[in-house]
């Protein structure tokens, strides 16, 4: 046996050491754990595993790895983390349960297999889940997106009564017809291990493997200060006349991308006012009726990002 | 074996249709519509079964049908065409349809007939035909596309992919095939419970075989379980469980395997509303809710699994009991922030809601609701009120719609209010308007008779009709965005059945919103009509009494037309009602009637007895109906029934001495008008 053999064999011995704890529930997963478990999975199903779009966005739909990919008729597989960022759901990190930043965990593969639900339980498995132990349902949740003019068909999957993870079949993406249709999986990384840890707080969750010199930390030491800061900022301190003025400018610069035949930068301009207009809705300066039209805006800048896509690719009608 | 040893002989059949999960909402009515369109199937091919059952899972739809023949008999059918010498272009019409030429025709009596022999079909190829034929027609409310075969729209729709298609008939496989899935023999057991595939043998070992691998496929079976389950848990803590049908039918969409658990949570959460906690466990985690031996909320919940836990349920208690507990701290905290802002606080935040963009914001409409609901006190509309109650109860009835807990359950919308209210020391009356002014919802639910909650029930679903009205946004078709029908059902169950007496049109004018209200008076009398309907009144008597203008006092309305209904069918009242139709034709033919037209020395007795009869009926019916006595006007007209029909019986009216046909043209006026004043008789049918 080679050395390299010998070393190949030895880490697949430790995986199967940790892999047999996990299951056994002696030691549960990290949260840095838990997105390398997912990434092993995903990768061995044949994903590319992506890096997050490093653009602030709302959800993991929102990457052109998803939106973007989702268009066409061309095979796609991949899987990332996508931090995700929700202003609103702020909470100046006193709740345990709600977050304005989070991470989650996007698995798209197109077409959609016909095992995809079969998949879907074998990545529960490798985070240490045991079927026969916990009660996994697949509940109606169909999916909309109105800023992205999408939307597909779906489940909300339980975990004894919690979701854990978004499952969708997309059918329409930026008002074009999926062709083929996509599967997308969204695992909420936090919840899923606030699940497996047994933690009441997103807090006190583990994030890293200590070792006899160097101490684990927990998610709150990472991110607890920046959910200060950032509730602070997105309720109190952001200058909404920048923001109203950031927010015509994406918009402009998106028109003038499409009038360049750009979809990828015009797509990320989309982006970016999607997400000012949530800072906006945080700082709380959008009425109730204004909400739909600046709704609408971004609709029309991603679905504008879309066409210019298609036709770029030669797929639009 | 040889085909023809099976003819008359009969056999069973299987279809199971295996998918991804199926919303367990649609499940009932997709049993319905399997057994529709497979019935319709056989039907069109001549075939019926014994029995037909249909089955649902959240992974499989299926059907056993029993007592089929193996093979449909030959028949000939007859198709009747042209006459012979009909012109040439029916003939070629019949043969293009019929699909034959002339001479293969056959005559008949002079006429051509179509004779198609249908040979005798083995029911197997039928159904290899139908199986296709029902999946593509099946009725989801949703459906979609997936797969490699979705790189074309066109692609098979299922509500979520199909994976497996069992059509067995006696034993042997039915043939079919549909966007690449092959029918077989095998399908799958319970998701987690059984692995590998399942042969079935025939429709009769069927639901033992899925039993065997934890599928219960009886949706009233797994029903059964769910709720005696549940029951039985709830009573070994020593608890009363909440019965809750709609729980118990959403559960078994949702299991293939039900195992009802009990669960708890932590005491201190009761602070929080019971509604709020029944709403959070019920909609957000398909639990029961249970109740002590006193009645009162208790701190548990009843959970429905879908395995038998290698640790007979004790991750599951505890995972649930968890999310409970997230969810129910969220409702805590939303609770105990929105007691800390006065409602009068709350309300003013409602100036930045849209009501609707040509109707203001939700403050404007507080506004007019809160005049409104004075003005129906001060106006003695609804007695017993005290009138700045009602303007108070109004002025903070919407407040609620800014809370937090609201925010997150918007089915809590007055009944929050009405919890803040009270906390905050407003008075019973005040509290329970706000808690309940949203209500009547629909036809069935409660109709208070609480003075001021009446007074800001009636102002606001009064507010809301005659704006939208009046803004030209009325229901059309089968659009009623704004639920105005529901408005106006409320707003009648509550004048209705609190006997409030008032002129329709003056309660419309005092809500400011304009001075015509033609067509909302109308709408009224439409949805009176439908919400009477159940009640056995009869829409064209609406019609008789309304028509005649002037009443729209509804409660008054209403009860004319019941005695009008009770008169008019009786026999009596149908002879009447005959008599009016007779008079109002010959009335119609005639012209120049005048109903004072002198008399001539020799009236006939008829013509005496019916002048004499509407001399006495005329004065007693106007003063019956003075005094709403709407039975006694009927009794004054009932006089005029036996004089009126011996009239036309014995005399002539369209006599050719014009002096005698005026005078009876115009006994038959007075007559006419006598009736008209009680009711329009010309919109009554029959």
């Amino acid at each position: 046996m080679t050395k390299s053999g010998a070393l190949i064999h030895n880490l697949d011995l430790a995986a199967y050491l940790r892999q047999w704890l996990v299951m056994s529930d002696i030691v549960p997963l990290s949260f840095q754990d838990l997105i390398l478990t997912l990434h092993d999975y995903w990768g061995k199903q044949g994903c590319a595993i992506l890096q997050p779009y490093d653009m602030e966005m709302g959800a993991g739909t929102f990457h052109t790895a998803t939106t973007l990919r989702a268009l066409g008729p061309d095979p796609w597989n991949a899987a990332f983390v996508q931090p995700s960022r929700r202003p609103t759901d702020g909470r100046y990190g006193e709740n345990p349960n709600r977050l304005g930043a989070y991470y989650q965990y996007q698995v798209i593969l197109k077409p959609s297999p016909p095992d995809l639900q079969e998949l879907y339980l074998g990545s529960l498995k490798a985070i240490g889940i045991d079927p026969l132990l916990h009660d996994i349902r697949f509940v109606e949740d169909d999916w909309e997106s109105p800023t992205l003019g999408a939307w597909g068909l779906g489940w909300e999957v339980w975990c004894d009564g919690m979701e854990v993870t978004q499952f969708t079949y997309f059918q329409q993406m930026g008002g074009f017809d999926c062709k083929p249709v996509s599967g997308e999986l969204t695992y909420g990384l936090e919840r899923l291990a606030m699940y497996i840890q047994n933690k009441d707080s997103i807090f006190d969750l583990v994030y890293n493997n200590a070792t006899a010199d160097r101490p684990a930390v927990t998610y709150g030491d990472i991110f607890r200060e920046n959910e200060r800061q950032m509730s602070t900022y997105h309720f109190e301190v952001a200058d909404t006349d920048m923001l109203f003025d950031a927010f015509k400018k994406a918009t402009a610069e998106c028109e003038s991308c499409l009038q360049h035949a750009l979809p990828i930068p015009a797509y990320e301009q989309a982006i970016k006012a999607s997400h000012i207009f949530n800072i906006l809705q945080a700082r709380g300066v959008i009425s109730v009726q204004e909400r739909a039209s600046y709704m609408g805006r971004v609709r029309d800048l991603a679905k504008g990002s879309c066409q210019a896509w298609m036709e770029k690719n030669g797929w639009a009608v | 074996m040889d085909g023809k040893e099976w003819v008359g002989s009969m056999t069973d059949f299987l279809l199971e249709l295996r998918s991804e999960e199926i919303p367990a909402r649609m499940q009932v009515k997709a049993k319905e519509d399997l057994a529709r369109l497979f019935n319709d199937a056989l039907a069109k091919s001549g075939l019926t079964a014994a029995s037909v059952e249909v089955f649902a899972t959240p992974r499989r739809l299926a059907l056993i049908a029993t007592g089929l023949p193996v093979a449909t008999e030959a028949v000939s059918e007859e198709t009747k065409g042209p006459k012979v010498g009909a012109p040439p272009q029916a003939m070629e019409g019949f043969l293009r349809k019929s699909g034959l030429s002339q001479d293969q025709l056959v005559e008949r009596d002079g006429v051509y007939y179509a004779i198609v022999e249908k040979a005798g079909r083995q029911t197997a190829d039928v159904l290899a035909e139908a199986i296709p034929a029902i999946i593509r027609a099946f009725p989801w409310p949703k459906s979609q596309r997936w797969g490699a075969a979705s790189v074309s729209t066109e692609s098979l729709r299922w509500v979520r992919p199909l994976q497996g298609i069992v059509a067995l008939l006696s034993d042997a496989v039915v043939h079919c095939e549909i966007d690449g899935i092959v029918s077989g023999a095998e399908t799958m057991g319970h998701r987690f419970h059984h692995s590998g595939p399942i042969t079935i043998g025939n429709a009769g070992d069927y639901i033992e075989k899925l039993r065997a691998a934890h599928v219960l496929v009886h949706f009233s079976e797994r029903c059964r379980i769910i709720r005696d389950g549940a029951k039985a848990a709830a009573e070994a803590a020593g608890l009363n469980l909440v019965e809750d049908e709609g729980l118990v039918i959403e559960n078994a969409g949702l299991t293939e395997w039900p195992v009802p658990m009990l669960g708890r949570f932590n005491p201190a959460f009761l602070d929080v509303p019971q509604e709020v906690i029944q709403l959070t466990a019920r909609v957000n985690q398909k639990y029961f809710v249970c109740h002590d031996s006193a009645g009162k909320l208790a701190n548990a919940f009843v959970c429905t699994a879908n395995i038998d836990a290698h640790d007979r349920g004790a991750a599951i208690v505890a995972g649930n009991e968890k999310v409970l507990a997230a969810r129910l701290s969220d409702a805590k905290f939303f609770w105990e922030q929105d007691l800390k802002v006065a409602l009068g606080t709350q309300a003013q935040k409602l100036a930045q809601i849209t009501f609707h963009e040509k109707l203001g914001s939700v403050a404007d409409k507080v506004e007019r609701v809160a005049k409104l609901a004075r003005w129906l006190v001060t106006k003695g509309i609804v007695t017993g009120a005290n009138a700045d109650a009602a303007e108070r109860a109004a002025r903070l009835c919407k407040a609620d719609l800014v809370t937090g807990m609201v925010g997150e359950f918007p089915e809590l919308q007055g009944i929050m209010g009405g919890y803040y209210a009270r906390a905050q020391g407003e008075s019973d009356a005040v509290a329970d308007a706000i808690r309940d002014h949203y209500k009547p919802v629909g036809q069935g639910d409660n109709v208070s008779n609480a003075p001021v909650t009446v007074a800001v029930s009636l102002a606001d679903k009064l507010d809301t009709l005659a704006q939208f009205f009046a803004a030209g946004m009325p229901p059309t078709g089968s659009k009623d965005p704004f639920a105005l029908r529901r408005a106006a059902i409320g707003f009648l169950s509550l004048l209705l059945q609190n006997d409030l007496r008032c002129s329709l049109k003056d309660m419309l004018v005092a809500t400011g919103a304009g001075n015509s209200f033609d067509t909302l008076e109308e709408f009224f009398i439409d949805r009176l009509k439908v919400q009477q309907r159940e009640a056995g009144v009869r829409h064209d008597l609406i019609d008789a009494v309304f028509s005649l203008g002037g009443e729209d006092d509804l409660v008054r309305l209403l009860a004319r037309v019941k005695a009008l209904q009770a008169y008019v069918t009786t026999a009596e009242g149908a002879n009447l009602l005959a008599a009016y139709k007779r008079a109002a034709n010959i009335l119609k033919a005639a012209d120049g009637v005048d109903s004072a037209a002198p008399a001539s020395a020799d009236l006939v007795g008829e013509e005496l007895a019916l002048r004499a009869a509407l001399d006495a009926a005329e004065p007693k019916a106007a003063a019956a109906l003075s005094v709403e006595d709407f039975e006694g006007a009927m009794a004054a007209l009932a006089t005029l029934r036996a004089p009126i029909d011996a009239f036309f019986e014995g005399v002539m009216v369209n006599d050719p001495d014009q002096d005698k046909r005026a005078f009876r043209l115009g006994l038959l006026t007075r007559f006419r008008d006598a009736v008209t004043q009680v009711a329009d008789f010309s919109k009554i049918e029959g």
